[in-house]
């Protein structure tokens, strides 16, 4: 390309891939990942040292957890739906699977917090007490985070902000969205499944 | 306007209206301007230099014989503590980040960072963390718990005080800065250079900073989680790192050195970045090897996540790990020769020019190769085991860290400042400055060896008469004072150039790289066109050079200006082909705000005030709403664009 070109030619501003925010919001989630993997590495680190069985109080239940991950793994789905609405300039369809997203992530929040209610055990009680409550908290703040980011651009897409040329907060949110269920994945692994396994 | 006649004087003025930022509190408070917030980091840090020397020379005062007690035990743990802390989380790493986010987008023909408003972000809660860890002082309760905190002696029965909760919050509060500026270079890096500059053209302190900033971002978080259990186990009585409740003191041990190894690099790969960029121009001669360089400069990176465990052979593993983690640790110097060979191989082979600068990297490379070999030896791990603990080990951290970092940083300064300010420091001082440092920092740190050697532990606030480490401490004392005495020449330079220093010009060094093609300061918008860059260094492409290579010069006076608004060009990550055309953010409070609003949050989980708390965090709400909420300018255009469409 010539540089008389750059100036007439190339797109004003980056979209998606080129979006400097939608690049900066990759490397966050990256920074956060790496968060999560220190969190379960102190829980894999103090399980393969502890002396009698672990976790002290057995396994935990899934009666809540398996369909909260559920819960988790459609409101993904709901938000990719809702995505590609806008990507086509469908405003309804945004702003439904918006909606719809948000929902689920809170009532994944309200049965995760019906879940601590039925614990036997506090985060001071002990070691395996402190971390579950630390790893399951850390990941509920975040599904909260995103929460909020959902509620601010459905506050925008209620407004008309989007268009299907102009939607990067839309896919940043999505993006974060999709990084907390992932994780929610891995933390439910570790936490819930692998006890079961040994 | 796609102009490619050399701009005109009514170009600069319309570019400098659309970049400048108001003089004023207003503007003080809301620039994104890479250059005021760089100019900001070096100040800031090299205060905080200042402040953990002060640490420094009390704990030298106290050691320079045996049984003085000038201050009380208690006082020097937190001098130590904080002095560490300081140096390494204040000074060695934020000084750093003030050149490059100074350079960054002169280096690469660029008119800001790819993320202004983090770049502001990320000075504002450097400061505030500074300031949150220092107030600690003003209540008699700093940190004493050493810099890295070992469990269980930070847990509260063993330390009750406000000490460790000071340290846990301060250094999850910095970590925010750290990682946002980090990622903000990563972005840079990939998205921002200008047209024709792949990546194989970029100055080798981009590399640094660069695989600094990955380090940041894969290992930090391991440092923010242990500070944050430390914090829920010493304020709400839970059990991460206490035994009787099932517990592991090695839990912190292994978290704080997954990051603080790889935190060494974050401090000294950047230096080492800007001595491979500074020798070229003073051998006169490109970098010797530079693909090598950035090669090693990538691979220590990349080694250096893999031998955290030799901070802790004395701890008790199995011999499996010891022999794996002692192999790696010495695996990781072969990338240091590598960059070592070059920067001798560059001298040799070219005419150089003895400026305080050149010294300043001289010096560099001798004090790099002593303390490399006394750090290899630590990782033979009978001899670790032999000197862990003693003033061995502090005398080889100094050199490593005063070496590697502060001797770069201060011949970098002498390089770069004229830049910054305009005006030349003297060259007759700087060299008293340059052999008052090198003289005292050889003359304080030699010795502590030889302390170390003899048995003496660090860490300790005084010592008795005739175990024969009296003459050694004297003689640290000394050089410990004498080094300072170097680092206020160069304070004196410095305010000296300010108002006598011969004026600069553009490039007094004859540089090959693009920031010596701007004027000195740079304009607000840095360049008034947008360069195209076909080589390693520009500046330096001679016709003749050009022609027998067959190759298409460097475009310096002549690209697009792209005055419509804040623009830059993107390019792609490899080649640097050009992309688009982006926008960039204006001034903003939200920066300021924001980092205010958590401080006052960080306050208030310190006191605990739970009022602070929740203030703080709806300002931070609000702050984020603000600052994301689009502007009407770019409302209009997404109109503008549908109804085009
Ligand atoms: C004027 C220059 C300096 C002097 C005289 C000095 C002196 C000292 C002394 C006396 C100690 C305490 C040793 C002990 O009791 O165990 C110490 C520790 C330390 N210094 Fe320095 N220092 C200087 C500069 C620096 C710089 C520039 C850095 C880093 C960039 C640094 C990093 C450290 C660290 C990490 C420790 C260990 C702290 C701890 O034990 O927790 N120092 N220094
Ligand atoms: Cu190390």
């Amino acid at each position: 390309m010539t540089t008389a070109a750059i100036a007439t030619e190339l797109p004003r501003d980056g979209r998606g891939r080129h979006a400097l925010g939608w690049w900066g919001m990759v490397f966050l989630v990256v920074n956060e990942a790496t968060f999560f993997a220190y969190l379960l590495f102190s829980y894999f680190y103090v399980a393969s040292a502890a002396r009698g069985t672990w976790p002290p109080s057995g396994s935990p239940e899934l009666k809540i957890a398996l369909p909260n991950t559920i819960i988790l793994l459609i409101s993904s789905g709901t938000m990719v739906w809702a995505e590609r609405g806008i990507t086509r300039g469908d405003q309804e369809r945004l702003r439904i699977g918006l909606l719809i997203t948000f929902l689920l992530g809170a009532l994944f929040i309200v049965l995760q917090g019906i879940e601590y209610g039925n614990k036997m055990f506090t985060p001071q009680s002990d070691v395996y007490g402190s971390l579950f409550f630390t790893i399951t908290g850390f990941h509920g703040a975040h599904v909260v985070a995103g929460l909020l980011m959902n509620l601010f651009v459905q506050v925008r897409a209620w407004a008309g902000h989007f268009t299907a040329r102009r939607h990067l907060a839309v896919s940043n949110v999505a993006l974060y969205w999709h990084f907390v269920d992932v994780v929610w994945l891995f933390v439910f692994a570790s936490l819930y499944i692998a006890p079961r396994l040994a | 306007m796609a102009t490619l006649a050399p701009p005109a004087p009514a170009v600069d003025d319309r570019l400098t209206r659309i970049w400048e930022t108001p003089r004023g509190i207003g503007g003080m408070l809301s620039t994104v301007d890479h250059k005021t917030i760089g100019k900001r980091y070096l100040v800031t840090s090299f205060v905080f230099l200042v402040l953990g020397g002060v640490e420094a020379a009390v704990m030298r005062a106290q050691l320079i014989h045996s049984n003085l007690r000038l201050v009380s035990p208690e006082v020097y743990n937190q001098l130590y503590s904080m002095h560490g802390v300081t140096m390494m989380f204040l000074y060695a790493s934020p000084v750093l980040s003030g050149f490059s986010n100074y350079l960054w987008p002169l280096l690469i023909g660029s008119r800001d960072m790819a993320v202004p408003r983090l770049n502001a972000l990320s000075y504002w809660i450097f400061l505030a963390s500074g300031i949150f860890l220092y107030s600690s002082f003003l209540v008699g309760q700093a940190p004493n718990d050493g810099w890295f905190a070992y469990a269980p002696f930070s847990l509260r029965p063993y330390d009750p005080g406000l000490n460790m909760d000071y340290y846990a919050l301060g250094l999850v509060f910095l970590a925010v800065s750290t990682t946002v500026g980090a990622i903000n270079f990563i972005v840079t890096f990939f998205k921002l250079r200008a047209p024709g500059m792949s990546v194989n053209r970029v100055p080798i302190i981009m590399w640094g900073t660069l695989t600094a900033s990955v380090a940041i971002i894969f290992s930090l978080s391991s440092l923010t989680v242990a500070c944050i259990y430390l914090f829920f186990e010493r304020r709400f009585g839970m059990h991460f790192y206490d035994p009787a409740a099932g517990g592991q003191p090695l839990l912190w041990q292994h978290l704080f050195w997954i990051l603080a190894h790889p935190w060494v690099y974050v401090v000294v790969l950047p230096a080492m970045g800007i001595v491979s960029d500074v020798i070229p121009t003073f051998a006169r001669r490109p970098l010797v090897g530079y693909t090598f360089v950035a090669l090693a400069t990538v691979a220590t990176g990349i080694l250096g996540f893999g031998v955290w465990v030799h901070h802790m052979f004395a701890t008790g593993l199995s011999e499996m790990s010891l022999s794996f983690f002692g192999a790696a640790s010495m695996v990781i110097a072969i990338p240091s020769a590598v960059a070592v060979f070059a920067w001798i191989a560059t001298i040799w082979t070219g005419r150089p020019v003895f400026t305080t600068a050149f010294l300043f990297m001289a010096g560099f490379i001798i004090l790099f190769v002593i303390g490399g070999v006394s750090g290899v030896v630590t990782a033979a791990v009978p001899f670790d085991w032999q000197v862990t603990d003693t003033y061995f080990v502090v005398g080889h951290i100094h050199y490593v860290l005063i070496g590697i970092n502060v001797f770069p940083v201060v011949g970098g300064l002498y390089y770069w400042l004229p830049k910054m300010t305009g005006r030349m420091l003297s060259e007759r001082l700087g060299k008293w400055n340059f052999w008052v440092m090198f003289v005292g920092f050889n003359l304080g740190f030699f010795p502590m060896h030889i302390s170390g050697l003899l048995g003496m532990p660090r860490r300790i606030y005084t010592y008795p008469s005739g175990l024969g480490w009296d003459t050694a401490n004297l003689i640290t004392s000394i050089g410990a004072y004498l080094f300072a005495v170097g680092v206020l020449l160069f304070v004196i330079n410095f305010f000296w150039s300010l108002r006598r220093g011969r004026v600069a010009g553009p490039d007094p060094w004859r540089g090959p790289s693009l920031e010596w093609s701007t004027s000195s300061p740079p304009p607000p918008y840095n360049f008034a066109v947008i360069p195209t860059v076909r080589s390693a260094y520009p500046m330096w492409e001679r016709p003749e050079q050009r022609e027998e290579a067959g190759k298409e010069p460097s475009q310096l006076d002549r690209g697009p200006v792209l005055d419509q608004g804040r623009e830059t060009v993107g390019t792609s990550s490899l080649d640097g082909e050009p992309l688009a055309v982006l926008q960039m953010p204006s001034d903003s409070y939200w920066p300021f705000l924001l980092a205010f609003s958590l401080l006052v949050l960080f306050f208030g989980l310190l006191a605990p005030v739970w009022a602070l708390v929740v203030i703080g965090g709806v300002g931070l709400l609000v702050c984020v709403i603000g600052w994301l909420w689009p502007t009407r300018e770019e409302r209009e255009l997404a109109m503008r664009e549908e109804a085009a469409a």
